[in-house]
């Protein structure tokens, strides 16, 4: 969206629930789906006289984040109590971070669609407890499991300097992208694993002082952070035209209308009275230790991209692409460790293979054929013994039916004739039996030759060899001209 | 710095607390009183000291990412006032936050 008179001023809060196997501050399971109020215990339930204790696991995690974002680690942080009263919250208070965030001042770098570069500075990313769930519609009364109470996360707070929904959706495709290649966060909005905030303001363009911003809570797909800012922007901007105020407020999103509605006004605003939390001591994290975390870290998208291209040598286009999803990236890497072909290789899993992907819904996980399976196929187009025509009708056949793509090819009769006796026949018996189109074409008509072409394929079910075909034709042909 | 009763129906309303008149008269004085007692250590110079969050030295007190025996839930339910099947049962609240 772009207005000719206002523009948008957006920062995001992400919230990533760190896929440790146990809670931030006590050893209860993580597992989603679990029994409601299977997974507690007395530190997670607030009970008195309890302990907390940091889950190294988490610490690790944050800075792996942090580093990826070119942040600064705090040599020390501490964590703080956040306090409200909610019934998902039994301590009455979250443990949180405040005044000295683990990481702060960092970069998210993403594209846009159009392939403009962006960047987002972060001012911080701290780590905290998650609050159980609330199920409010089963009955009169409200419902508390406190399963997901004290799961790790870590809240991404960027500056404001996203401009558009757009790039709020880049933004945010890029930090998904970044936790699962991280292997600390699977990234699924849907199950709340990744959740979003969006403050967002509009000002005339050109000017320098922000308007005031209001906040968007609970928004649980990267589409709906789009729409949710669209909404938003345009709604602020219909109330200043008509000579209105933005009240500062908190919004929610109702994706059925594509409408954000006032949740709570700054008057009755929470005041959270942070203070140190006496329970817990100080993180110290040593130069030696964030030297460990980055020997140890995952390879980043960004680091995957450039060596796709450099080990592969296919275009940038082709490693974008493939580097999307980690695991489709290792999907490529296995077929390529079956094949020379690394093109072809990029070209079968970018088309067919994401293309059954996206009929069916399916994550490369899901995706009926092993990478040896479509190496196979790549091998054996490479080496001349199917055509790519054969090569597509050869998955079709692997996906309904499996198999290994040699034995199939060999027991379906479908290896490609070479033979230049066998082809030459066959084009004999079409110069024959099609007199008119061999006419015109000797008169001129250049564009037949395509129809000879393909006249044999048919006879030859696909397996005639193209390149030999195309040869002989043109020497055939050739011959009757003169 | 005195608290006023305006200060007192800030303070209740966090708490989610109600206080009648007389019983927040007495709170303003009860706070007023606790305040100047801790007005005392205003006349320590602090200048020089770091603000104390925790009362021992000890760093990285951390526990391995290993799961640990959990409560069965009707322990973990036994001290609920109300609940309903394996639920903590409260008020309807939606939104307070």
């Amino acid at each position: 969206m772009n207005h000719p008179k206002y523009e948008a001023v957006i920062g995001l809060e992400v919230h990533a629930q760190l896929s440790t196997k146990t809670k931030i501050f006590c050893g209860c399971s993580t597992k989603f789906g679990a029994a409601p109020n299977s997974q507690v215990c007395p530190v997670c339930l607030g009970m008195p006289g309890v302990l907390p204790v940091l889950n190294e696991k988490v610490v690790e995690y944050v800075i792996r984040m942090g580093l990826a974002h070119d942040c600064e680690i705090a040599e020390k942080s501490t964590f703080a109590r956040k306090n409200y009263f909610y019934p998902d919250l039994p301590k009455g208070y979250q443990i949180s971070q405040y005044e000295d965030p683990i990481c702060a001042n960092g970069t998210v770098r993403f594209k846009l669609e159009d392939g403009t570069e962006k960047s987002v500075r972060l001012m911080r990313i701290h780590m905290e407890e998650d609050a159980g769930k609330s199920l409010h519609d089963q009955h009169q009364d409200t419902f508390v499991d406190l399963n997901r109470a004290g799961t790790p996360l870590i809240e991404i707070v960027s500056m404001p300097d996203i401009k558009t929904a757009e790039e709020a959706g880049a933004y945010l495709t890029k930090l998904r992208q970044t936790v699962r290649y991280l292997e600390i966060c699977d990234g699924n909005m849907e199950e709340g694993s990744l959740r979003c905030d969006a403050n967002v303001s509009v000002m005339l363009k050109g000017s320098t002082v922000f308007g005031t911003r209001t906040e968007l809570k609970n928004l649980n797909s990267i589409k709906f952070v789009e729409k949710a800012i669209e909404a938003e922007i345009a709604r602020q901007i219909d109330i200043i035209e008509e000579g209105g105020k933005i009240i500062q407020a908190t919004m929610l999103y109702d994706p059925h209308r594509n409408e954000t509605r006032v949740m709570r006004t700054k008057e009755n605003a929470h005041d959270y009275r942070y203070f140190p939390d006496p329970d817990l001591v100080m993180v110290h994290v040593t130069p030696d230790r964030i030297d460990s975390v980055r020997n140890n870290m995952p390879e980043l998208p960004d680091q995957k991209q450039a060596r796709l291209i450099s080990q592969y040598s296919i275009p940038a286009y082709d490693a974008e692409v493939l580097s999307a999803d980690k695991e489709l990236a290792a999907y490529y890497e296995a077929v390529c460790r079956e094949t020379s072909d690394y093109k072809a290789a990029s070209n079968w899993v970018m088309g067919e293979v994401m293309r059954v992907m996206k009929e069916k819904l399916l994550s490369i996980g899901e995706f009926s054929l092993s990478s040896s399976q479509i190496a196979g196929i790549v091998n054996l187009i490479k080496d001349g013994k199917i055509s790519t025509t054969i090569g597509k009708q050869l998955f079709e056949e692997l996906l309904a039916n499996g198999g290994n793509p040699a034995e199939v090819v060999e027991a379906k009769g479908w290896i490609q004739v070479s033979d230049t006796g066998a082809i030459e026949a066959v084009i004999d018996e079409i110069i024959a039996a099609n007199p008119g189109q061999v006419a015109e074409f000797l008169s001129g008509k250049d564009k037949l030759f395509g129809f000879f072409v393909g006249q044999t394929m048919k006879a030859m079910k696909g397996k005639g060899n193209p390149k030999v075909i195309n040869d002989l034709l043109v020497q055939k042909l050739e011959a009757l001209k003169k | 710095m005195a608290v006023t009763p305006k200060d007192v129906d800030y303070i209740a309303a966090l708490a989610h607390l109600k206080f009648g008149e007389a019983e927040k008269a007495a709170m303003v004085t009860d706070m007023n009183n606790i305040l100047s007692y801790m007005e005392k250590l205003n006349e320590l110079n602090t200048d020089q000291v770091d603000p104390l969050t925790a009362i021992t030295d000890a760093e990285n007190v951390l526990r391995p990412d290993e799961p640990k025996t959990m409560l069965q839930n009707e322990d973990a339910l036994s001290n609920a006032p109300s609940k309903i099947g394996p639920f903590f049962r409260v008020p309807k609240v939606i939104d307070q936050l």
